[in-house]
């Protein structure tokens, strides 16, 4: 009975808890404004791109500085089949995923052999690059005219005409993100990618190919990071160079270690509270002090949960449940010897 | 006849540098199939050097054999996959998961013939310690214990040989012996072992050869039982 006792108590803490998070800020935003629409829409998106990035950072413990990049790919792909060549929105978001998981193969198998703080530098590289090319290539990308006339997401003719419809879509394209992160986790590909993180030597000498593990992290997280930018590219429906820059990366970086880096949904609960606390700030007409509040509010979340949130609630959950195995052993000991 | 003859492991002039440091001198050593070879040598002699250049972690030159099988190409991961498994020095368990994630991680390579969970279920019997620290952090157990989960995990990948780089490291004596126990306990089941120590009196009554590794080479192989008749080396090994 403990035993399913702490089963179920860890599932609603883990799984059952997150979701309903996220379904309750999604009612309250389909209840409000569309400016409310328009900042969780974007938490929604930064929580896939975070989810992805995830992959690489937190499960298999490498450094990614240039995710924005692929994001990039994504949106302008996406921008560009869409806007210009009239595909369909479906059609062009994954055309532009398969597209990112490619070059990502293609930059990773060199760049990955890096490590440590050279991996860093030589994706920061990446995602300046990217940047660079979104600028000058104006042909292509319209420079910092930027891109526009970009179609909301749809399929086959049908399309999501309002933003509460999209943030819908965005929500269930959410849930879907992670339900596959957490079902990759908890398998001998997720295993292999945590014991990455966990000893590199440790890992190859059990027989894990190191190598082709982490390319194919970086590659899920390139893909992940492409579908982000494609969504953000239908939300808003015009894109520019500055959307994909390395604020993405800072941003990106604050909800990861936030939320929980290597926990299944704790990259979404960053992305929640770092695009929503500004502007629950802001209503408490806090004026210029709200971004000093802003500034104590994540030091102070960092500093007692180093971990992240998510982390802390596991750490919470397991402290519970400990105590309450505790608790029961001796009066099921008890109950035994009286029977 | 020339399968009984081929050893399970030999290692050929295997020569390692660290930089300009010539840490591991031409070595060569052999494992026989179902033996347990002991390499003892001071701190710096080269043992880590040495067993790491045979799984490749560290890069060497010199040839290496698995079971008459020219090794010498394949990487870390495919000479694991190939039966040669290692317990580092300092156990190199992953922190961060538990006891049961460790375990199932060390089935990594396990075809599937046999469930990883009957695999766990038969290093519980060798570990019953294990078995009540099941969902525990790996890096909340004591050091004899997480000595355990490390070599319970290296069993979960059903090795030929098993390399062990002092898995006495920091232990008490007590624990240390039991450990040591029941790698003869493995042994005896046909488990080839190649066992690298500081000094180790037990791993001594264990081990059927003993190689003396120092300055980066061996400058010694003789029969375990044969140590005490040498002066300097049962000084310095035995006392």
């Amino acid at each position: 009975m403990t035993s399913r006792a702490t089963t179920f108590t860890r599932r609603v803490a883990t799984t059952a808890a997150p979701v309903a998070l996220v379904l309750v800020v999604l009612l309250l935003a389909l209840n409000s404004n569309g400016y409310v629409v328009t900042i969780v829409g974007f938490a929604a998106i930064y929580g896939i791109f975070c989810t992805g990035l995830n992959f690489f950072m937190g499960y298999t413990g490498q450094a990614s500085f240039g995710q924005n990049a692929f994001a990039a790919l994504g949106g302008y792909g996406t921008a560009i089949l869409t806007a210009t060549y009239y595909w369909d929105p479906v059609a062009a978001f994954f055309v532009s995923m398969i597209f990112a998981g490619i070059v990502a193969a293609i930059i990773g198998y060199p760049t990955l052999k890096l490590r440590g703080h050279y991996l860093a530098m030589a994706t920061f590289a990446l995602g300046l690059i990217t940047y660079e090319i979104s600028i000058e290539w104006i042909d292509l990308t319209q420079g910092y005219m930027g891109y526009s006339g970009i179609p909301p997401l749809g399929v086959f003719g049908f399309e999501l005409a309002t933003e509460k419809q999209q943030l819908v879509a965005l929500a269930l394209l959410l849930l879907l993100g992670v339900w596959i992160s957490t079902r990759l986790r908890d398998s001998r590909f997720g295993r292999a990618l945590r014991s990455i993180a966990g000893s590199e030597p440790a890992a190859q000498a059990l027989g894990v190919n190191v190598a082709r593990y982490k390319l194919a992290a970086f590659v899920i997280a390139a893909m992940y990071a492409s579908a982000a930018g494609s969504l953000f590219a239908h939300f808003v429906g015009f894109i520019s160079p500055e959307v994909f820059g390395a604020a993405m990366v800072i941003q990106s970086f604050t909800m990861l270690f936030l939320g929980g880096i290597g926990t299944t949904w704790g990259p979404v609960i960053g992305a929640l509270i770092v695009s929503m606390l500004p502007e629950v700030l802001r209503g408490m007409h806090l004026k210029e002090l709200q971004d000093v509040a802003y500034c104590i509010i994540l030091v102070s979340i960092l500093i007692f949960a180093p971990k992240g949130i998510f982390a802390l609630i596991g750490e919470g959950v397991a402290a519970i449940t400990r105590r309450r195995a505790t608790e029961t052993a001796p009066s099921a000991a008890a109950a035994q010897a009286a029977g | 006849m020339a399968a009984e003859t081929t050893p399970l492991l030999e290692a050929q002039d295997l020569s390692a540098f660290y930089g300009r440091v010539h840490a591991l001198k031409p070595t060569s050593l052999t494992v026989g199939e179902g033996e347990l070879v002991t390499v003892l040598g001071p701190n710096g002699a080269g043992k880590t050097t040495m067993l790491r250049a045979m799984t490749r972690l560290t890069p060497a030159s010199g040839r290496i054999f698995f079971k008459g099988r020219d090794i010498t190409a394949l990487a870390t991961h495919d000479r694991a996959r190939a039966g040669i498994i290692m317990v580092q020095e300092g156990r190199g368990l992953f922190g961060q998961m538990t006891v049961h994630e460790n375990l199932t991680l060390g089935a990594y390579t396990m075809d599937a013939s046999e469930t990883v969970e009957e695999r766990i279920a038969s290093v519980f019997t060798l570990f019953p310690r294990l078995k009540e620290r099941y969902e525990q952090i790996a890096s909340s157990l004591s050091g004899g214990e997480q000595q355990m989960l490390a070599i319970g995990r290296a069993l979960m990948a059903k090795p030929k040989l098993l390399m062990l780089d002092e898995p006495s490291l920091g232990l008490a004596p007590r624990v240390a012996s039991e450990i040591l126990e029941t790698l003869g306990q493995l042994n005896r089941q046909g488990l080839g072992i190649l066992l690298v120590e500081q000094k180790a009196p037990l791993a001594l009554r264990l081990a059927k050869r003993v190689y003396i590794l120092s300055l980066g080479g061996i400058v010694a192989e003789l029969p375990a039982n044969e140590i005490k008749s040498h002066h300097d080396l049962s000084r310095y090994y035995l006392h």
